[in-house]
């Protein structure tokens, strides 16, 4: 099978990764997989349960090493939850597996109540989120998991960046005895940094460092801030850019450091502009009594564009120049104030 | 340590107890779900008193039986069966739906005993599954059993998991339904009608039982197979919802009505009556 293309948009932000020396990594799906087997390798108590989501989550070779160890529940994502609930009060490490469109609504009830309100150290993991699925159209698209999952009290909502977050975003999951959400995309994505990223997934990773505008993603979109930081140096703009693979609890920090020290705050990302990083990035900034010029880019409440992901970022300007763009703007919208 | 086993002449006793404690805990709190507690009464007395391993000393133990609520809202008949085989004392129920209370109206862990929160219908038999395949996938000896109401089984969950129960050949589960025949609307048959019952639990791959819920020795016969078939049982119980206090028993009313201060008396003089 050929590798998923990453989401880049144009010819020009592959150019310019390469130049900045990143490496194409693997979908973090397939770094899922392969971090799962090792954990369940070592631990027969550590299981997989899937809704016939075992190819999509890559997890046949799971499936084929430790046939005990995976408990494939059918097309029925309520029972999936459940069912992992149950399990997890037995005392065993669970990851429920199933597309994040509909692990995130359709389940969201056993996600409240058998998961996150019965406190079982459950770890749902939404594959092909966002708009992973971009082509299958709005029934396949999770725009809507932060929203909901940042609602609901004791679960922490998890979107790495890559290969690098994922690895340890999931040896965290598999060893934090409360609820985590986990948020995996299709895509290919290039390795953000040489180092080794936190062990705690909760704490944000600063990329580069800047102090006109701080470029905030989570997931799939922190490449896109990367590179637009890039090419806003072209334009003498000091950009920083911060992952947060945590979406909730939030790294305060962090994200405080970059509105008193930023004159824009940007928040990118693969979600509804409703009710998720930027909404809650803003939530923060404002509640500490900062009013940076902010811009969420996301995806807007509108009859989803249909394409692939890399067409619906370019569409909404989750691209590379989409968010310059919009960074250059705000950075004249801030002068205006000044 | 062997108890004495209690005659079935003790646990019907004990059912008239409980249904005085039942109410007794509503009347005071104010709230609470009269008619569906009163039902599954001697369900639960049979489960807790003569067939599940469980109790305050081995409620840690891995290898303890499982009963999980998925008629959460009748709680109180749980809540009362917990006191008696003394994971708290009765006292802690004149906390009921108090402000700041964890004895609220619906399961939730923070009680002793209690395995799962529930109250959302629909959810206990998934959850049960997960339970029963965990067990199975440790070869342990425990049983998992969840009492779930018949206006309940319109939530399509449940049918995920009943096939998947199957699919699994969790004999180590045990569902029970107690077969009121009454929801809040009216008549389960005339809100969504599910009959026959039996039918479609034997074509999903159980093994079904239809018994006297109200019968403790057919609920102990019923409760009690060993479990080697490779199927899922499920028992269907008929019971009368409200039992046990004539002005309540098939009133749909009493679902979630609480007595005034003279239909209490009236009721209580009932049940004292029934331990005469
Ligand atoms: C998902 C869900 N929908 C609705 C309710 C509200 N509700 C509480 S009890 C009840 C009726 C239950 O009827 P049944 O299952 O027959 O229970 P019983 O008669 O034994 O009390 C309803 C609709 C709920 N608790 N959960």
């Amino acid at each position: 099978m050929s590798a998923p293309a990453p989401s880049l948009h144009s010819a020009e932000a592959k150019a310019r990764a390469e130049r900045l020396g990143l490496r194409l990594g693997k979908a973090n799906l397939d770094v899922f997989a392969e971090a799962l087997t090792e954990l369940a390798t070592a631990d027969r108590n550590v299981l997989a349960v899937t809704s016939d989501s075992r190819g999509s989550g890559k997890l046949k070779p799971f499936g084929e090493a430790l046939p005990k160890q995976i408990v494939e529940v059918g097309i029925a994502e309520q029972n999936l939850v459940g069912v992992a609930a149950g399990i997890a009060s037995c005392g065993k490490t669970v990851f429920a597996v199933s597309p994040a469109c509909f692990l995130a609504t359709r389940s969201l009830e056993q996600i409240k109540n058998d998961v996150c309100y019965s406190d079982l150290p459950v770890a749902l993991v939404g594959i092909s989120a966002g708009v992973s699925y971009g082509a299958l159209g709005s029934t396949h698209h999770s725009l809507h998991d932060f929203a909901a999952l940042r609602a609901i009290h004791n679960v922490t909502v998890l979107a790495p960046a890559d290969n690098r977050e994922t690895r340890s975003s999931i040896r965290w999951a598999a060893t934090h005895d409360r609820p985590v959400y986990l948020r995996f995309g299709k895509a290919a994505l290039y390795d953000l940094s040489d180092e080794p990223a936190p062990r705690d997934p909760r704490v944000a990773s600063l990329l580069r460092d800047g102090d006109d505008v701080a470029l905030i993603g989570a997931g799939e979109t922190v490449i896109h801030c990367l590179l637009a930081a890039d090419l806003l140096a072209e334009h003498g703009v000091e950009s920083r850019v911060l992952s947060i693979p945590s979406v909730k609890p939030l790294d305060e920090s962090a994200l405080l450091a970059a509105g008193r020290e930023c004159r824009v705050v940007l928040t990118a990302e693969e979600h509804s502009e409703h009710g998720g990083l930027g909404d809650a990035v803003a939530r923060l900034l404002l509640g500490a009594g900062m009013t940076p010029v902010f811009r969420g880019v996301a995806i807007p409440d509108e009859d989803t564009y249909t394409g692939s992901q890399a067409d619906i970022f370019g569409r909404y300007g989750l691209s590379m120049e989409g968010i310059a763009d919009r960074a250059l703007r705000a950075l004249d919208a801030a002068r205006v104030v000044l | 340590m062997t108890r004495p086993a209690l005659t079935d002449q003790h646990l019907r006793r004990k059912s008239a107890e409980y249904r005085r404690d039942v109410l007794r805990a509503i009347y005071h709190a104010g709230a609470g779900h009269t008619g569906g507690s009163l039902s599954c009464i001697d369900i639960l007395n049979v489960l807790y008193n003569r067939v599940m391993n469980i109790s305050p000393v081995n409620w840690r133990d891995p290898l303890r039986d499982r009963y999980v609520q998925s008629k959460g809202h009748s709680v109180e008949a749980l809540y009362v069966v917990l006191a008696d085989k003394g994971f708290y004392p009765f006292e802690s129920l004149e906390k009921l739906c108090r402000g700041g209370s964890y004895f609220v109206g619906h399961p939730t862990r923070k009680i002793p005993g209690i395995e799962m929160n529930t109250g959302a219908l629909g959810h206990g038999l998934p959850v049960s599954v997960g339970m029963a395949i965990a067990g199975k996938l440790d070869a342990a000896s425990y049983r998992v059993f969840t009492l779930l109401g018949d206006g309940e089984l319109a939530e399509g969950s449940n049918w995920e998991a009943a096939m998947c129960a199957a699919h699994y050949k969790l004999d180590n589960l045990t569902a029970i339904i107690d077969c009121n025949t009454l929801q809040i609307t009216g008549a389960t048959r005339d809100v969504c009608c599910n009959e026959p019952l039996d039918e479609k639990f034997t074509s999903f791959g159980w093994e079904v039982l239809c018994i006297d819920g109200h019968d403790v020795a057919e609920l102990t016969t019923a409760l009690s197979r060993p479990a080697a078939s490779g199927k899922p049982t499920c028992i269907i119980a008929r019971t009368v919802k409200g039992r046990g206090v004539s002005f309540m028993e098939g009133v749909v009313k009493w679902h979630h009505g609480v007595p005034s201060a003279d239909e209490f008396a009236v009721a209580m003089a009932e049940l004292e009556g029934a331990l005469k």
